[in-house]
């Protein structure tokens, strides 16, 4: 069922966020392997096959396995979510996504106590994503947050967009989002989650330690080292387009206490 | 050959000039009616860069095309050489009014951002290059302009540099152009100096 905009958390956002148009956010996306610009992805990524859609469950869970995309849909909770979506490079939409939180998947198969992140992983399909031939990062796309964020409310596998299934360029069937962090760590086309005690390893962060954290929460103080974090572009402006400011996590202050006494420079 | 360079010496340079003029009012058509995107002003800033880029590589294809292929575009080359001005000059003008916006932030991107800086840094090598491009100058300065707009070859690679160092991961089309650059400027080097080093 589709629940009400916006959500629990940031409700009070909620109400003032104006999502951008299926068209801006179907055809400028970042999805490398099906090419680095920002229109290949809505070129070329009819080509994947996304049903049926398996999701390989492991690591430290109660109920490892294999799990179809059609069998999680059946149990999970499906609600609209508009979030704000803020790119690493410094552009940003308004996006309205349809999917369930990530802590009732979690549930679903069990976490076992002494698990402390999960490990995402996207599809690797070479006859089916151009992209992949060319080494712009190793693939496959990794990614991984804290079991606490992971388990955040905010935190969502989205398996829609505008109440229509998940386009395959926005990362169809099932893709992550987090709405305080940068972009990329809402990893698209998820074929696997592990549940594990160590840090994993993200893609991003092995292209470029220096540019891209673990963390990537988003912070108008910390810059990239190569641009200003300070301030964003909305899209959907046209050519006049204002910056505005980029607001601490994305403006979603509630995932605040996760990093309390934690140094975001450093944990950037 | 020969009737290729007698069809070159018809070509009138004005039209070398209006043709490689109209793709920056052709892209800010495109960027005001939706024709580049959902977001149109990187597009467009890219878009300008790309052109200079292309621009400069042709300025510097014209002495080795002369020399190993003889096609002679030689007229052309003060032309192409303007119109990369003219593109490089547009691109930081998008940069400064559509892009960064704030008069406070552009200071501190120059001295920040190494990206920047070799952009702005090419920009300014191509100053003095523009300036001294008229008939008056190249006699002014008799051999002395030679050796100045050997200048070139450095803005050019600045130019493929900033490209190479703006973008995320490891992408092909900034790496082809610095390639293509480098292999134009070998090319100038002495031929039997070139041999011993290869050697």
């Amino acid at each position: 069922a589709l629940g009400i905009a916006g959500g629990l958390a940031g409700a009070a956002n909620a109400e003032t966020l104006e999502p951008n148009a299926f068209e801006d956010i179907t055809n400028y996306c970042n999805y490398y392997e099906f090419g680095t610009g920002k229109e290949d992805p809505a070129k070329y990524a009819g080509a994947l096959t996304t049903d049926p859609w398996t999701v390989q469950i492991d690591g430290m869970v109660d109920k490892p396995g294999d799990y179809s995309f059609d069998d999680i849909m059946s149990q999970m909770d499906i609600e609209e979510r508009i979030y704000r979506f803020r790119c690493v490079e410094a552009w940003s939409m308004v996006v309205p996504w349809n999917g369930f939180e990530l802590a009732d998947l979690l549930d679903m198969v069990g976490v076992k106590p002494e698990a402390k992140y999960v490990a995402f992983e996207t599809a690797l399909r070479p006859e089916e994503m151009p992209g992949v031939r060319y080494p712009v990062l190793d693939w496959p796309y990794v990614e991984g947050l804290r079991l606490d964020e992971a388990r955040h409310p905010l935190t969502l596998m989205a398996t829609g967009l505008y109440g229509k299934p998940l386009p395959n360029q926005n990362g169809a069937p099932l893709r992550l989002v987090v709405p305080w962090k940068y972009g990329f760590k809402s990893i698209k086309s998820v074929v696997r989650i592990t549940l594990t005690d160590t840090q994993p390893a993200t893609a991003w962060n092995k292209a470029n330690a220096g540019e891209y954290g673990f963390y990537s929460n988003v912070n108008p103080e910390v810059d990239h080292p190569r641009w200003s974090q300070a301030s964003e572009r909305p899209l959907g402006g046209g050519l006049f387009a204002r910056r505005k400011p980029t607001l601490m996590f994305n403006g979603y202050d509630e995932v605040a206490g996760l990093y309390e006494g934690m140094d975001l420079v450093k944990n950037f | 050959m020969q009737a290729l360079n007698a069809y070159v010496r018809r070509v009138p340079t004005w039209m070398v000039y209006l043709g490689l003029a109209l793709p920056a009012p052709w892209l800010l058509y495109l960027g005001l009616t939706g024709g580049l995107g959902v977001e149109p002003i990187k597009a467009l800033e890219h878009e300008l860069g790309k052109w200079a880029l292309w621009l400069l590589i042709a300025g510097l294809a014209i002495t080795p095309l002369r020399k190993h292929a003889g096609i002679n575009l030689l007229k052309f080359r003060r032309a192409i050489g303007l119109m990369a001005f003219y593109y490089v000059a547009l691109h930081l003008l998008v940069w400064l009014v559509l892009d960064v916006q704030q008069p406070s932030q552009i200071w501190a991107d120059i001295v920040k951002r190494p990206y920047i800086t070799v952009g702005m840094g090419a920009f300014v090598l191509m100053i003095p290059l523009a300036i001294t491009s008229s008939n008056r100058a190249i006699r002014a300065l008799g051999s002395r302009w030679r050796q100045l707009h050997k200048v070139t070859y450095a803005v050019a690679l600045l130019g493929a540099l900033h490209f190479v160092m703006l973008v995320k991961g490891f992408q092909i089309e900034p790496i082809l152009y610095m390639a293509l650059i480098a292999s134009l400027l070998a090319l100038r080097l002495p031929r039997r100096g070139l041999y011993q080093r290869l050697a």
